[in-house]
């Protein structure tokens, strides 16, 4: 961590003595507001622009600029523009996507942010984005004993990091809590209970940097799912088998020391404040055997609540996690297949279901989706929101022959915020259905007419009497 | 005409009979499998108690881990640090294998079973096996109705079904199997002295070899039994096939010249030259089978019978004897009956005679000069040539006296009266009528059946655990008292009908009745009218009978009555008293049932947050377990050959806290784990088995001593406690800060408030307790945090006595 903050300071130094070559565009950003929330572990960033045109080629689209050690960071960027004038107002998404520029200094790294259509020079636009960091909090200290709070730093800077000209601008940002140790002054700055603002701050150059550190309590479970993997598997005989093998980690401050279950329980309050046992799961409605397991057995501290909307799991890891502490478990379910596969031309088909975890809040480092279509179906096609990495596989279970062909799909860095619906179609002949009803049968015929066949024939050679 | 026609119903009534029993035999079947699940129902789908999780493992790393030969490395360093354990040699493959194979059937028909369940379903499997199995015996010695009785008796067993429940994943699942499979084909060569059934019974026998100690019980009866057949002047060739084969897997090498020579003198009997030259190629080939069979099996090697202590080969060594002993006497015995059969055949009367003084003569000398060796041999060798266990065998108390470690385990005790009503219930009422039964008349086969039924009961009188091996016994015992009773009382109720009804039809009727009655009691319904209705209907008329009618009648109802209380019974145990998994505990109050997953929390934690080479010390109850679950290096395990190394922790374990930190780091162990029960009142916590770590511990060290431990000869943990009692490490690690609970400390399973309240502990650190703290797990403190420690309470003292002290007591090994 040190070397990323040095290496930082490098780079802001060199922001501030680099002479901005790259302002040709010619872009303008006449008020910038910005909204820091660090009340999870997950930093959510909320960025209106308003963007004026000043050239005479119209532009087309709009970067942003990240420094290097947040955009390894980055989960999701989103962004809209508003239409429409005060009550009428209303977003329109567009597409942002990562690009690469060849005169990037310090290595900052870019999103491009599509505009609906060219912006006329003297033209003006609101842009409305979210860009959400993960594992952007660093604890500090870094090992805490059983009843310390957990402290965090927050790294930024205080002025947006822009390659264009910014006219006005301004930052809040959100602790969870009035407990701030410290935050770096960059006049004019200030702090208000659980508010710091910096800003406003007036005419800063493209590529302008100022770094700050807030240093914090977030005693928010800082619980992340290290690997999951979810299988779905598709039967065609009436339901959507779900697996959901998770790797659960605490990734805030390391625990240290003694682990004292008498402290632990007399103080619910004060012992082991950012350490947490509960975790809820959120599974579709109507679901049916449901369980919750480890390698080891069933893990018997869970609750399941239904309705019609969706069905809830409240699941206990089998101990409570502090900093550093792991755990694995495995949560199933089935699921009726008329709610989730849905045929969209004769003999094709597609399941249309959730990307992203089921328990609510956590971050997931490495996610693998595997979709099991069933046997024989032909023309796998997927259909995801996002930039996921995908592959095919074969997977052999009940009896199959020809194997079961299995989507796969990977993704880092998942966040709530990726909980969107996504599509896998293939074609697929019902007949398939009936072959290992049929195959069965069959062995069974078989078998009973060899035995029939045995019992009837004498294989001696003497006849006996 | 008329034969004909009774011959055709005679062979529709067979063909009946035979799918009925089919149906039955299928149908106790399901029931034998079935009834073991309610430990599936009722908790989960897992491994059992503690042996059965080693097994699991073994099975686990073999199939899915390592393959082949490194698995055997891989499992060595895993077991009982830093010693290791050589699993080729202390492990009865026969349940592995068996698991495994099954496991990879089902995965090359592409079921993806893990291995886990099937691990857990094999032992409901195997007995539904054991019930055809013991069909197939008691068919043999007693017919097919006692068979079918006899089989439905076993499906339900308690005392089998405490071994076999699913998730009971232990060497006995399958053994028992093995046993009476054994036992059959045994019988069944006796029977027919077909060789096909010898090598079966040769290959069964070596499969039992594989699975269990117990197969030294088979080994030991067999001869006894083929004894009992000469002396009571019962020999037969087919007597020779059913017992020559078998022996042959034990008896040395250097016998197979002999054996061969021998096996034509046996084979005279045959008439066809053909035969004979077929008969001798089985022969070579049973040889060769049978020693090499024998010689694959490690536990069974003679070296490892020889040295390995482990409980599992109980029966192995009171048999080490016996087993060369009674096998090569019965061996060379049943040659020289062969022999003198044979010269009988040839000889004139006369001729045989003076042969007959001539070869006793020589024999006695012969005999003599051998017993006089033997009593030479076992008398020059220090421990008279019985080790610990077989004079346990002998005398049951024996163990208790001497030996801590066997004696500290609850299934090695004897057992008492009511275990026995527990385990096998009203069986216990019928075997004697079974044994009567069997005198009537009295067969090969049926004398086998009283034999075993004796020495079983002997053997179970001897150990809790051996009840096991009477069960089946005592099923067919049963089956045959009862299907003999219903017989006779049938026949009573039908006895007389000769004019109205045709001889046809009554036998017609009564077969059919006699079948409807035993399924229907097995499947344990409307028995009474089944029973009742048929018999009335025909024979309100008939009024010659040996026994008034209506006393028939109610024999038969309060046999059927019987039969329900059994099977009441069997359903209670196995419901509640057999079926809990002993890793999950629940407990019902008033506000509803409450679980206890602590273990399983202390074994995750332990999996998950530590390092994948920490060695974690614990009393070896919980080795299995921590090795399978945890998945980490344990110091003792309940694989108790090593008494030294048990000894050692039990030392610990009963040491003050700085002498058991100096043993424990010298095992290069990281964590310290302790049961503690006293919040939640579980009575078999580390506490309550402290006695015995301190018996086994000072067995080795004599620095520990039991008196320390007790005042006035009183295991006590209050305030009137010994001070080495309350210093000790179990007591500090189970009660640390436990007074912080309730403010005064009263520990629910000893009833007592605790002596010592508030202590500190200067070399050890709390680093996990599991929710309702029945685990607890210490880490030991680095040397140099606790040097810090002690310096900071000695600064006043000195600063650098300490440093010189800590240089000195590091590398020092307690017990050497």
């Amino acid at each position: 961590m040190a070397a990323a903050i040095f290496s930082l300071f490098i780079f802001v130094v060199a922001l501030l003595i680099g002479t901005s070559s790259a302002s040709s565009s010619g872009l303008q950003i006449l008020q910038a507001e910005r909204q820091i929330e660090l009340t999870s572990h997950i930093v959510r960033v909320y960025l209106t622009l308003k963007i004026e045109n000043t050239e005479d080629a119209p532009a087309t689209e709009v970067l942003l600029a990240f420094p290097p050690t947040q955009f390894d960071h980055l989960a999701l960027v989103k962004a809209a523009v508003t239409v429409g004038k005060k009550r009428k107002k209303s977003y329109v998404p567009l597409e942002a996507k990562p690009t690469e520029r060849p005169d990037a200094p310090n290595g900052t790294k870019y999103h491009s942010v599509s505009l609906l259509k060219p912006l006329a020079k003297g033209e003006t636009t609101n842009l409305e984005i979210l860009y959400i960091l993960t594992q952007s909090l660093e604890p500090f200290p870094e090992e805490i004993a059983q009843s310390d709070p957990q402290l965090v730093y927050y790294h930024d800077s205080a002025i947006i990091l822009s390659p264009y000209h910014i006219a006005h601008q301004a930052t809040m940002i959100k602790t969870p809590s009035n407990n701030v140790e410290s935050f770096t002054q960059v006049d004019p700055a200030h702090r208000s209970g659980s508010e710091l603002r910096y800003g406003p701050y007036e005419g800063h150059g493209p590529y302008s940097y100022s770094p700050i550190i807030v240093h914090f309590e977030n005693n928010h479970p800082f619980a992340v799912v290290e690997e999951l993997e979810r299988e779905i598997e598709i039967s065609h005989w009436g339901s959507v088998q779900v697996t959901e093998s998770y790797k659960l980690a605490h990734a805030g401050a390391k625990h240290k020391g003694a682990f004292s279950r008498v402290e632990y329980q007399s103080r619910p309050g004060g012992s082991g404040v950012s350490s947490f046992k509960h975790l809820l799961a959120v599974l579709p409605p109507r679901v049916h055997s449901v369980y919750y397991r480890d390698e080891i057995g069933n893990i018997s501290t869970s609750r399941l609540r239904t309705n019609s909307k969706k069905t809830e799991l409240l699941i206990e890891p089998r101990y409570p996690l502090f900093g550093g502490w792991k755990a694995t478990f495995l949560i199933g379910y089935g699921v009726p297949l008329k709610d989730f596969l849905f045929e969209s031309a004769p003999g094709a088909r597609y399941l249309n279901y959730t990307f992203g975890c089921s328990i609510a809040d956590t971050v997931v480092d490495k996610l693998t989706i595997k979709v099991v279509l069933p046997e024989g179906s032909k023309d796998p096609s997927v259909e995801v929101p996002f930039a996921v990495k995908q592959s095919l596989e074969k997977k052999y279970s009940y009896l199959d022959v020809i194997g079961r062909t299995v989507v796969v799909l990977e993704k880092r860095n998942v966040v709530p915020e990726h909980h969107v619906p996504f599509q896998v179609h293939y074609k697929f002949n019902p007949l398939f259905m009936l072959a290992e009803p049929l195959m069965l049968a069959s062995t069974f015929f078989l078998l009973f007419a060899a035995s029939v066949v045995y019992l009837h024939i004498d294989l001696s050679i003497r006849k006996k009497c | 005409m008329a034969t004909q026609e009774t011959s055709q119903s005679a062979t529709f009534r067979h063909a009946f009979g035979n799918v009925l029993s089919f149906a039955v035999l299928l149908l106790i079947g399901v029931m034998a499998f079935s009834i073991r699940l309610f430990s599936v129902i009722k908790y989960e789908s897992v491994i059992h108690e503690f042996d059965p999780y080693f097994n699991y493992r073994v099975t686990q790393v073999r199939l899915v881990f390592v393959y082949g030969i490194f698995a055997n490395s891989f499992l060595r360093d895993q077991f009982v640090y830093p010693l290791g354990r050589v699993i080729g040699g202390t492990v009865y493959p026969g349940l592995t294998l068996t698991a495994g194979t099954l496991w990879r059937i089902l995965n090359s028909m592409n079921i993806p079973l893990s291995v886990e369940t099937v691990c857990v379903f094999t032992a409901p499997v195997f007995s539904a096996f054991a019930s055809l199995a013991t069909y197939l015996l008691t068919k043999e010695i007693k017919g097919a109705g006692a068979g079918l009785t006899a089989a439905a008796l076993l499906a339900m067993v308690p005392s089998y079904i405490s071994r076999s429940v699913a998730g009971s994943y232990d060497n006995e699942a399958v053994a028992i199997f093995a046993l009476i499979f054994t036992f059959y084909l045994y019988i069944k060569t006796l029977n027919t002295g077909s060789l096909f059934y010898a090598t079966l019974n040769a290959i069964a026998y070596f499969y039992m070899v594989c699975s269990w100690g117990g197969y030294t019980f088979i080994i030991n009866l067999i001869p006894m039994h083929v004894l009992l057949c000469i002396v009571t002047g019962r020999y037969s060739p087919r007597l020779y096939i059913a017992y020559a084969p078998l022996s042959l897997n034990v008896v040395s090498i250097r016998m197979l010249n002999i054996t061969f020579r021998r096996e034509k003198a046996a084979s005279s009997q045959a008439s066809s030259l053909i035969s004979e030259v077929k008969l001798g190629i089985v022969r070579v080939v049973m040889v060769v089978l049978g020693t090499l069979l024998a010689a694959l099996v490690p536990v069974v090697g003679f070296n490892a019978v020889m040295t390995s202590e482990h409980f599992a080969s109980f029966l192995g060594h009171a048999a080490n004897l016996q087993m060369s002993f009674s096998n090569s006497v019965v061996f060379i015995i049943i040659h020289v009956v062969a022999l003198v059969y044979y010269i009988k055949g040839i000889l004139s009367p006369q001729m045989f005679k003076v042969a007959v003084t001539l070869v006793v003569s020589v024999g006695m000398v012969v005999c003599f000069a051998v017993l006089a060796v033997l009593i030479a041999l076992v008398a020059s060798s220090p421990t008279k040539g019985w080790s610990g266990r077989s004079l346990s065998l002998l005398d049951p108390t024996y163990a208790s006296k001497y030996i801590p470690i066997i004696a500290s385990v609850s299934e090695h005790q004897p057992p008492t009266w009511p275990s026995y009503f527990m385990d096998i219930n009203v069986l216990a009422f019928l075997v004697p009528a079974g044994i009567i039964a069997c005198f009537f008349p009295l067969s090969d086969a049926s004398s086998f059946a009283v034999l075993y039924i004796v020495t079983s009961v002997y053997f179970s009188g001897v150990m809790v655990r051996l009840m096991l091996v009477l069960a089946p016994a005592a099923c067919i015992m049963s089956g045959i008292a009862l299907s003999e009773a219903f017989d006779a009382e049938n026949f009573l109720i039908k006895a007389g009908d000769t004019t109205k009804v045709t001889q046809n039809d009554v036998k017609h009727e009564k077969s059919e009745d006699t079948i409807k009655e035993r399924s229907s009691r097995k499947s344990k319904k409307k028995d009474k009218e089944n029973i009742e209705r048929p018999s009335l209907v025909s024979q309100v008329e008939k009024r010659l009978l040996v026994l008034p009618l209506e006393t028939s009648v109610i024999a038969v109802f309060l046999l059927v009555l019987l039969g329900a209380f059994y099977v009441v019974h069997c359903v209670w145990a196995a419901a509640e008293a057999y079926s809990a998994p002993s890793i999950v505990l629940t407990s019902r109050s008033h506000d509803g049932l409450h679980v206890f997953d602590d273990f399983r929390e202390a074994y995750a934690w332990l999996s998950h947050n530590t390092e994948v080479d920490d060695k974690v010390a614990s009393w070896w109850d919980y080795g299995y377990q921590t090795t399978a679950m945890a998945n980490r290096t344990v110091i003792v395990d309940n694989n108790t050959w090593n008494n030294t190394h048990i000894a050692t922790v039990g030392t610990a374990m009963s040491s003050p806290e700085k002498a058991a930190w100096d043993i424990f780091n010298s095992l290069d162990v990281k964590y310290v784990l302790v049961v503690f029960g006293g919040l939640v009142g579980y009575p078999s916590d580390d506490i309550n088995k402290f006695l015995w770590m301190v018996r086994i511990g000072g067995g080795v060290f004599p620095h520990i001593k039991e008196p320390d431990y007790l005042r006035d000869g009183q295991y006590r943990i209050d305030s009137q406690a010994t001070p080495t009692m309350l210093n000790c490490l179990m007591y500090k690690l189970s009660y640390f800060r436990f007074v912080e609970t309730d403010g005064r400390g009263f520990d629910r399973v000893r009833n007592t408030e605790i002596g010592k309240k508030h202590f500190k502990l200067t070399h050890f650190e709390e680093v996990f307790t599991t929710h309702h703290w029945m685990v607890r797990i210490y880490k030991l403190k680095s040397p140099r945090n606790r040097i810090r420690g002690k310096t900071k309470k000695s600064k006043s003292k000195s600063g650098t006595s300490t440093s010189s002290k800590r240089s000195g007591t590091r590398k020092k090994n307690p017990w050497q």
